[in-house]
């Protein structure tokens, strides 16, 4: 088994197992999140709750940060902790200029996105359009 | 910890004293350098990986057109049946799973020096990443010539759909390459038997890079997916 001068992480690869199904179940409950077209708030929930699972898991059991020592860990999880200051000022500025569009440049909040599907159908009504050719430009 | 016991001078203080800190013989991370400086690349890269992810957080927020359909774009049909929403995707998701699974035995079998388990599962998980890159190839084209998705525009709805997509999954497939070259190297490296009195700190090295490349493929499938 583990010899002694490695002073590297050695741990039985039970967990392994363990964390491998657990990412694939969280995983799939993610993807099932779309599949049944949860939307709205609970949509952001179990996306994000999920998400930050297999991330944690990932990190700690997989990286192995949940055996190492604090300097370490603090030294990798310190700074990108600090990238939430950047995302939520940016999501802030984001939400005024976003605000500032529609209160002042006539742009209309309700506009609906094409799906590929009309677009598809859209492309077969007016032929002679070569489909991505005609988008190309 | 004994560093500080051992000295018999007291440590200067003010400019002085934090060049001192950093200069003298002392060690803060408990770990094989290479491991330290693996660590430091990744904290690097994740913060370019943010940047991009946040960089979408604001033109999305920002933009006045409806964002396109992720989950009708990236659906797929299998002869011809009703297209299944986001398949490729959670396929792709799936096999970069599995591919960290493989990883984190081959860890395991290195520490345990099980050199030709450590080599197979090196190389399976080579595979599993190459394959990923194949299915975003596939995906690529299919938005390029099909739905006619550009950097600059798309029939769908806001332009910048396109360029999130082309950059974020751009730079994240070119990981993911890069990676399947670095393992394939390092496997062959354990054939020859350069790791034989080193030690096989290297496979958990390259494992650290794969398992975060798996690990920034969570926030892109969630944001940029499914959100």
């Amino acid at each position: 088994m583990a010899s002694s001068d490695t002073a590297g992480q050695q741990h039985p690869l039970g967990i392994y197992y363990q964390i491998w199904i657990l990412l694939f179940v969280v995983s799939a409950f993610s993807y099932a999140v779309d599949y049944f077209d949860v939307q709205g708030a609970m949509r952001w929930t179990l996306v994000i709750v999920f998400m930050l699972v297999k991330a944690g898991f990932i990190i700690a059991i997989f990286m192995h940060a949940f055996w190492e020592r604090l300097a370490l860990c603090l030294t990798i999880l310190g700074p990108p902790g600090v990238l939430l200051l950047l995302i939520g000022f940016m999501a802030v500025e984001g939400n005024y200029t976003e605000g500032a569009r529609f209160e002042y440049m006539g742009h209309d909040p309700d506009k609906v996105a094409l799906t590929p599907a009309e677009y598809h159908a859209s492309l077969s009504e007016d032929h002679g359009e070569g489909g991505a050719a005609a988008e190309a430009h | 910890m004994s560093e500080a016991a051992a000295t018999s001078v007291a440590p200067a203080d003010g400019v002085s004293g934090l060049v001192d800190d950093w200069t003298a013989d002392k060690q803060a991370y408990h770990v094989p350098w290479g491991k330290a400086m693996m660590w430091i690349f990744l904290v690097s890269d994740t913060f370019i990986f943010t940047c991009f992810l946040t960089g979408y957080l604001n033109v999305r927020m920002t933009t006045t057109e409806p964002w396109p359909p992720q989950s009708e774009i990236f659906a797929l049909s299998f002869g011809g049946s009703e297209p299944i929403p986001l398949i490729l995707i959670a396929i792709m998701t799936f096999v970069l799973i599995t591919s960290s699974g493989t990883m984190a035995l081959a860890v395991n079998y290195g520490y345990r020096r099980n050199k030709t388990k450590t080599i197979w599962l090196i190389i399976a998980t080579a595979l599993f990443g190459a394959t990923f890159v194949g299915m975003q190839a596939y995906e690529w084209s299919k938005l390029i010539l099909e739905e006619g998705v550009r950097p600059w525009g798309n029939p769908f709805g806001a332009p910048q759909f396109g360029s999130v997509f082309f950059m974020v999954t751009g730079f994240h497939g070119l990981h993911v390459s890069a990676g399947v070259i670095y393992l394939l190297w390092v496997a062959r490296r354990i054939w020859a038997g350069y790791y034989d009195k080193k030690g096989f700190e290297i496979v958990e090295i390259a494992g650290l890079y794969w398992h975060f490349v798996d690990l920034v493929w969570v926030f892109i499938f969630a944001f940029f997916y499914l959100l």
